[in-house]
């Protein structure tokens, strides 16, 4: 009973962390929370979509098509975030400065956050879908426990994950407007490199990776990844008890990316754009 | 900092990545692990150590399980009835414990490196 609530508590924590963090970032936007509802659904419908096809999927390529198709989510994940991060951390402090001085500012109405509505809807996709097999397993698969109880104990993993997640946001909710865009930008900076991380191990789970695959250290004996704190921080930062060095790549060089991303662009708008697009750096 | 001076570190980071993407040659060593009533077959795989093995898991129950292994940094559900390849290693000679998350009480399972 208890271990069917812990599982899906674990498979919806990492969704509702993201949603967490993203509702937060988006706060200023008018329509956020419809954006965000129709990233959720078009995720469980997604989802649902996987799981039927989990079968066939599962054959592909010689059993590995499951990570391919990871691979592919993670991939298009990873682009939707690092667009985001450089693009809010140019145009959106400028945004933010227009928030500030005309209220609800007009251009901020324009901004459609596609981005990260399509990211809502992959973090969303790639955990339910692992959770709708499992339901589904505990439901046909003839244990001792019935339909009522397996589904109970589902809810609550489900309902208990997903008030992490309004935690979350409710405390990074409590940080001043002009902080909030540096504070969420830098939590998802940091969701791309942990989603970085999980495509190389995809990638090196299909052996499409063969160097660098070894873990590079095991600190597991002080922290483990399927420790309560391991888990959250796994879901908030990537952390990871034996990383591989293509892991650790991926994870530093999607940051180093971001990081230089967002001074190119910021150096190119500073030579051509208005005084008030000038960085604080 | 000038875009000029960017582009070289963006050379060196998008060349690390080159580097340490290697693709994947040779045959690997195969190895048939079963799901079975909630239970692996073999329970004990003896694998060589320092060498990449393919391990190929048939689940021959109805319902979906997850082979989940911490120490091998790996998991990957295989639908009921499905099968799938997951690529291990290489490791270092010892033990790495890896379980069915759907079925912990009962999946229990270790790989040994030798």
């Amino acid at each position: 009973m208890f271990a069917a609530s812990l599982i899906i508590f674990r498979e919806t924590l990492e969704a509702a962390l993201f949603v967490g963090i993203i509702a937060a970032a988006t706060k200023q936007l008018p329509l956020r929370g419809r954006w965000l509802a129709s990233g959720v659904v078009a995720g469980v419908i997604g989802a649902l979509m996987l799981a039927l096809t989990a079968d066939q999927i599962s054959a592909w390529a010689d059993g590995i098509g499951q990570d391919l198709v990871n691979v592919g989510i993670l991939t298009v994940a990873l682009s939707m975030l690092v667009w985001h991060c450089i693009w809010v951390s140019t145009h959106g402090r400028q945004m933010a400065m227009d928030a500030r001085q005309l209220g609800a500012s007009v251009q901020v109405g324009q901004r459609k956050p596609w981005a990260l509505f399509v990211a809502v809807a992959l973090a969303v996709l790639r955990e339910g879908a692992e959770t709708v097999l499992f339901v589904a397993g505990s439901l046909t698969g003839g244990g001792p426990v019935g339909t009522g109880p397996v589904l109970l104990a589902c809810a609550l993993g489900l309902v208990a994950g997903a008030l992490v997640g309004l935690g979350v946001y409710a405390g990074l909710s409590r940080i001043p407007t002009q902080k909030l865009f540096a504070a969420t930008n830098v939590l998802i900076a940091l969701l791309a490199a942990s989603i970085a991380s999980q495509l190389a191990r995809a990638l090196s789970q299909a052996g499409l990776i063969e160097n660098g695959t070894a873990p590079l250290w095991d600190s597991s004996a002080w922290l483990a990844s399927d420790s309560g704190l391991g888990t959250l921080l796994h879901a908030l930062v990537g952390y990871d008890a034996r990383p591989s060095a293509i892991q650790l790549g991926f994870y530093v060089a999607v940051l180093a990316g971001i990081y230089l991303g967002t001074r190119l662009v910021l150096h190119k708008s500073n030579g051509t754009m208005s005084p008030r697009g000038a960085s604080t750096n | 900092m000038s875009a000029q001076r960017l582009f070289p570190q963006f050379a060196i980071v998008a060349a690390s990545i080159a580097l340490l993407c290697g693709t994947a040659q040779g045959a690997d060593l195969e190895v048939q692990l079963s799901i079975k009533n909630h239970r692996f077959e073999p329970t004990e795989l003896k694998v060589p150590a320092g060498q990449r093995v393919k391990l190929i898991v048939n689940n021959q129950d109805k319902t979906a399980e997850e082979f989940e292994s911490h120490s091998l940094n790996r998991e990957k559900v295989i639908p009921g009835g499905g099968k799938a390849t997951i690529f291990i290693g290489p490791l270092k000679a010892g033990r790495y414990d890896f379980s069915g998350e759907y079925n912990e009480a009962t999946a229990k399972g270790v790989v040994i490196a030798e």
